[in-house]
């Protein structure tokens, strides 16, 4: 009868402050930081058009792509493929992948393709490409939106994003949300 | 390259020096010494007195194993019941998900009491955010509490002289809760939100993509949960994909944040070991065993990947260095660092999908928990790495012809044979479960349960199974496991992988606890020796290799020579 009493005891309390009060706690304290609490959130005017680290899909010529996704960039329903490396349905994806973006990129060769383009991330919503990634695109977005492909170069320059600290992890990244609404302002402005 | 290297450094480095400290810390807490978080004394007092627990009684083994089962039945209970009425109550569901499964909330409520964290569910489209916090995020801290004060018992036991009292498990359960899993928390938390990991409760968002089509973002309360995922070595998640996912790693500073808290408790209490003992070398012998390994099997799963997949060069690509299921901005070297991290640490979540790594990688990834030891999860890590020592100081003595002896207790049959059907426990649950889902699934191989053909399927199963042993929780997810026959086959893996291997060394604890202490002579058995680390290596591999080799040629490697 005692140890039910014990039980049952420790087990409302914890319930309470560790279920109930420890999260609310966080999420009060997050009030002050309202723009990391709620995820980067990006507008554009008064339109939430993404979050700063969250992917979305990209497939009209004049944008940047970024990578597969194995969910389309479903964000309410989020994954990998979770193909295993031999598997023969995994490298028939990424040969239809590979032929897509060369039929899409008059001029390039297969080997100049970065393999981020050709596989998908862990959560389907991976927000960024690498450089090389971004530069094997120019020639598509500069000849859709009728700008000069310099003009593109120079952008992805100042998009890249650097190591941690400038030391710390991989660096030579472009997130493909924040330099496509770069682009959008480009064009807008000429 | 070398950034990349550099950051894992980092993470690896910083794990090591933060956990000297805490371990310190937690010999506090274990030993009733004064600490900064003194002002919380009311109210845990209060708080024992309403149980009806007096936290100076102390209980011997069996009592304190009884306390310990009753505990995390009531808990199993509130969580079933939870999970099984979902839908039948308003609160905190703003999206209205409904009622659960049965046999996917027995799955769900053992996974998460017992410290595993499988998750045969998807948390957005699955959880309610009542769920997600009152079920969820309570257990990650309860049943890392268990954990923690199972071991503290443990250290005591080993300290007795003569004496059968291990010490009060409710006080120590309340206070590896309160003093070691709260405060750290908080301070992971905060930094995860200043990282832009968010906390809100407003559900869907509704986003126009620049090209205009119209995506819902799930959102919640993630930054609490993913802080006690990853310190309680619990690896549940917010989202499907864990932290792969954007919200809840949403840059390499978060990334940075999260491999530490995997890493610090399971390492702190090794280096408690030798304070609460006031046995310092013999724990950094402990620890030179457990870094030796981890650091080779880092070695080993970043080689491979960066290797990749030979199939991709021949498709004209000029790299091939792994990147499906991998984001990023984490890169190769910090998703193999996480995978073994989480693997050794039986914490179980993922920065990458561990199904999409090479062959080699998987394979590392499953020995890392078969061992189950290497740093090992909250507290249970420890007890597991214990029986090690035992049956290594067995074996050093039988090989020196003395009989053997652990910290001047002498070790004799009864010890041996309770440390040896516990060890054996292990892969016995590994393997008939794997051999029951391999039996199944060659009578019907319309289950379809295998995403990927051939040696790679029969990994996801050896995975899933090995998962549910080592009370891991991360997966091939490529293993569609939400049937009836994976809810409860691993259900039953997880209770039997859980609670055996806290009590077998519980028993064998209070039997060496109420043992004569021996002073050390010329004679016995140097522990703080390099001979005995050899050995004590020579050991985990063995008994590692002889169990699961068959199965590991079976998966990984008839995988890697088949590419």
């Amino acid at each position: 009868m005692n140890s039910i009493r014990t039980n049952l005891t420790l087990t409302l309390v914890t319930l309470v402050i560790f279920g109930v009060m420890f999260p609310v706690t966080i999420w009060a304290i997050g009030k002050i930081f309202p723009e990391n609490a709620s995820g980067n959130p990006v507008y554009k005017g008064e339109q939430l058009v993404g979050f700063a680290e969250v992917g979305q899909p990209f497939t009209s010529p004049g944008y940047f792509w970024g990578r597969p996704s194995a969910v389309n960039y479903d964000a309410s329903s989020t994954g990998g493929s979770n193909y295993g490396t031999n598997n023969p349905d995994h490298i028939q994806e990424i040969k239809d992948r590979i032929q897509a973006f060369l039929e899409a990129n008059p001029g390039i060769t297969a080997d100049q393709i970065p393999e981020e383009l050709v596989t998908a991330s862990g959560s389907g919503l991976d927000p960024h490409i690498s450089v090389d990634a971004a530069k094997i695109q120019v020639q598509r977005v500069a000849a859709a939106r009728n700008l000069e492909p310099k003009l593109l170069e120079e952008l992805i320059d100042k998009q890249t994003i650097q190591p941690m600290g400038g030391i710390f992890g991989p660096g030579d990244l472009v997130n493909v949300l924040s330099i496509n609404l770069a682009l959008d302002e480009i064009t807008s402005s000429n | 390259m070398t950034t990349e290297l550099l950051g894992i450094l980092l993470i690896f480095l910083a794990s090591l020096s933060l956990a000297w400290p805490l371990g310190k810390y937690i010999t506090r807490v274990f030993t009733d010494q004064s600490t900064f978080l003194d002002f919380l004394n009311p109210m845990e007092e209060k708080l024992l007195r309403l149980a009806g627990i007096n936290p100076s009684y102390s209980m011997d083994w069996k009592q304190n194993a009884k306390a310990l089962l009753g505990l995390n039945l009531i808990f199993f209970f509130f969580a079933f019941l939870f999970l099984l009425f979902q839908g039948a109550h308003p609160f905190w569901n703003p999206v209205r998900l409904g009622n659960w499964e049965p046999t996917l909330a027995f799955n769900t409520a053992v996974s998460f009491v017992t410290n595993t964290n499988l998750q045969h569910y998807s948390g957005e489209s699955g959880a309610s955010y009542f769920t997600q916090l009152l079920v969820f995020c309570w257990l990650q801290f309860v049943s890392a509490g268990t954990g923690i004060a199972a071991c503290a018992l443990l250290f005591q036991g080993l300290k007795n002289d003569r004496t059968s009292q291990l010490g009060n498990f409710y006080k120590l359960f309340v206070k590896s809760c309160t003093r070691i899993l709260l405060p750290l928390a908080v301070v992971v938390s905060l930094l995860l939100v200043l990282g832009g990991t968010p906390v809100t409760f407003e559900g869907l968002r509704e986003v126009t993509t620049l090209e205009g089509q119209k995506i819902n973002v799930a959102s919640g309360p993630v930054a609490p949960m993913v802080a006690i995922k990853q310190l309680g070595t619990n690896g549940g998640g917010f989202f499907g994909p864990n932290s792969t996912h954007p919200f809840e790693n949403p840059n390499y500073l978060t990334n940075v944040v999260e491999n530490i808290s995997i890493l610090l408790i399971p390492m702190a209490l090794v280096f408690t070991f030798g304070f609460f003992l006031n046995r310092k070398k013999l724990a950094l012998v402990f620890m030179g065993v457990m870094t030796l390994l981890f650091l080779s099997f880092v070695a080993i799963s970043i080689t491979e990947e960066l290797k990749g997949s030979p199939s991709l060069r021949e498709l004209g690509l000029s790299s091939s260095s792994n990147l499906e299921g991998k984001e990023l901005r984490f890169g190769s070297m910090a998703s193999s660092l996480w995978g073994v991290s989480t693997t050794s640490t039986s914490n179980g979540s993922v920065n990458s999908m561990h199904d999409s790594h090479t062959p080699i990688s998987g394979g590392i990834f499953l020995l890392d928990m078969m061992i189950n030891a290497i740093y090992g999860g909250v507290g249970v890590g420890f007890i597991n790495f214990f029986l090690y020592v035992i049956i290594a100081v067995f074996i050093a003595g039988q090989m020196i012809g003395r009989t053997p002896d652990f910290l001047g207790k002498k070790i004799e049959a009864p010890e041996i044979k309770l440390a040896s059907l516990v060890i054996l426990l292990h892969p016995f649950l590994i393997l008939a479960g794997t051999a029951l889902a391999s039996y199944s699934l060659s009578l019907d191989p319309e289950l379809g349960w295998l995403k990927n053909p051939s040696y790679h399927g029969f990994s996801e199963i050896l995975y899933e199974n090995t998962s549910a042993a080592a009370n891991n929780g991360s997966g091939f997810e490529g293993l569609g496991d939400n049937t009836p026959f994976w809810n409860l086959l691993t259900g039953i893996i997880m209770l039997l992988g859980r609670f055996l291997p806290i009590i077998g060394p519980l028993a064998l604890v209070g039997s060496l606890s109420f043992k004569k202490s021996i002073p050390q002579s010329s004679g016995s058995l140097k522990l703080e020796s390099m001979a005995f680390g050899v050995v004590l290596l020579a050991v985990i591999l063995i008994v590692t290799a002889l169990s699961f080799f068959p199965a590991l040629a079976l998966g990984p490697i008839a995988d890697y020579f088949s590419i």
